[in-house]
């Protein structure tokens, strides 16, 4: 296992079922002699849980043997929906999470339980920065959906 | 007013209407809007960090967004007034909301490909959550003002009150002038056209009357209503009672 996978199986702290490449925010990982210097972009402006990833990075390449660890954090290319892989895309729609669509093209969102696409939102906004409410008004399941963003 | 007083202008704006909009947290009217308005809140602050962070830098003297955050007075603040009045009711709020977030989000709009690279990266990031919160503050403000006879009459004075705290969006030194002709950054007074475009057809749809512009002839920056200092003493407080404090 290289130190891009170790850094790429980081899970993300909110959506359990991602890790940090399906999310899309690892943008790199330099290795310089003894020294390993990651880079991160983060999914909202304020996004609470960038410390605690920062922190998950670090202890996954301690355990791999690395000491010497930098995290650095870059804003451009502003992260989007769009980099969520499609394999991302899978596994938040098995987790009972709406996965989000393209950008700009978003019609409506389908039920992940039942794949109704008979669904209302409740809120624009939801249990963290990056989703929002939503209620399926075929099986009548309340539902997270990723916002596209 | 410099470069850094700019960069320092927008990350107090977004600092201040965090700390206010996260006033509501357990308070809302519903739980959803609880949600949302934490949410937007958290959007701002860290808008704000990032901009206090590139201002501590700009500035040399080794201050980070912390010192900025917590260890400046009201008079060093560089918010302008609209964000730092009180929360008032919802209506206040929203109307607050909705004229900040219209001029966030075409700032910021326009603030990409400016010369200033950390400005430009910040607003790519916070234009297309901007986009949220106008759309959020405009569906309330909408529902209010075309509702019931007393929310009309509440939302109608509630953008009463806050509006003459709208010119000061616009106000421009001879300095932020200079910057924005070579490039650097946007000049906000040019955004003023599409902002009330874009608020006048929000206020159309919700019924509701644009008050007539006010010649308030404020000073943009460092002169604060009474307002400010007391929320930055709560804002403040702990990490004045114990400096560098960490969660």
């Amino acid at each position: 296992m290289t130190l891009f996978d170790v850094v790429a199986a980081v899970k993300d702290p909110e959506l359990r079922v991602l890790n940090l490449a399906e999310l899309g925010i690892l943008r790199d990982v330099s290795v310089d002699g003894d020294a390993v210097t990651v880079t991160i972009t983060p999914t909202y402006s304020g996004c609470p849980a960038m410390d605690l990833i920062r922190a998950d990075i670090e202890s996954a390449l301690h355990e791999a043997g690395v000491s010497e660890i930098s995290v650095k954090t870059v804003l451009d290319p502003p992260w989007s929906t769009d980099m969520i892989t499609e394999e991302g895309r899978s596994k938040l729609a098995a987790a009972g999470i709406a996965p989000p669509g393209r950008v700009f093209v978003t019609l409506s969102v389908r039920c992940p339980r039942c794949g109704s696409p008979a669904t209302e939102q409740l809120s624009r906004f939801g249990s963290t920065a990056c989703k929002s409410l939503w209620r399926c008004t075929s099986c009548l399941e309340p539902f997270d959906a990723v916002k596209a963003i | 007013m410099s470069h850094v007083g700019y960069v320092l202008g927008l990350a107090d704006d977004a600092l201040v209407a965090a700390q206010r909009l996260g006033e509501w947290c357990s308070r809302a009217p519903e739980m959803e809007e609880d949600i949302a308005l934490a949410n937007i809140a958290l959007d701002q602050l860290g808008v704000a960090r990032m901009l206090l962070t590139y201002a501590g830098e700009l500035e040399g003297a080794g201050r980070t967004e912390d010192d900025l955050a917590y260890l400046r007075s009201a008079h060093e603040f560089r918010n302008v007034r609209l964000v730092e009045l009180d929360n008032g009711d919802f209506a206040v709020t929203m109307a607050k909301l909705l004229f900040l977030s219209v001029y966030q989000r075409l700032l910021y709009d326009r603030s990409i490909g400016v010369g200033d690279e950390r400005v430009a990266a910040v607003a790519a990031k916070a234009r297309k959550e901007s986009a949220y919160h106008v759309d959020h503050s405009s569906r309330w403000v909408v529902r209010l003002g075309d509702g019931t006879e007393e929310s009309n009459e509440r939302m109608q004075a509630a953008v009463d009150l806050v509006w003459p705290y709208t010119d000061q969006l616009f106000e421009v030194d001879p300095d932020v002038h200079a910057l924005s002709v070579a490039g650097v950054i946007v000049d906000p007074s040019t955004l003023r056209p599409a902002w009330l475009a874009a608020v006048d057809a929000v206020l159309a749809e919700a019924t509701l009357t644009r008050p007539l512009d006010s010649d308030s002839s404020v000073v943009r920056r460092g002169e604060h209503t009474e307002a400010l200092a007391k929320l930055l003493a709560e804002m403040q407080v702990l990490h004045r009672a114990h400096p560098g404090a960490r969660w």
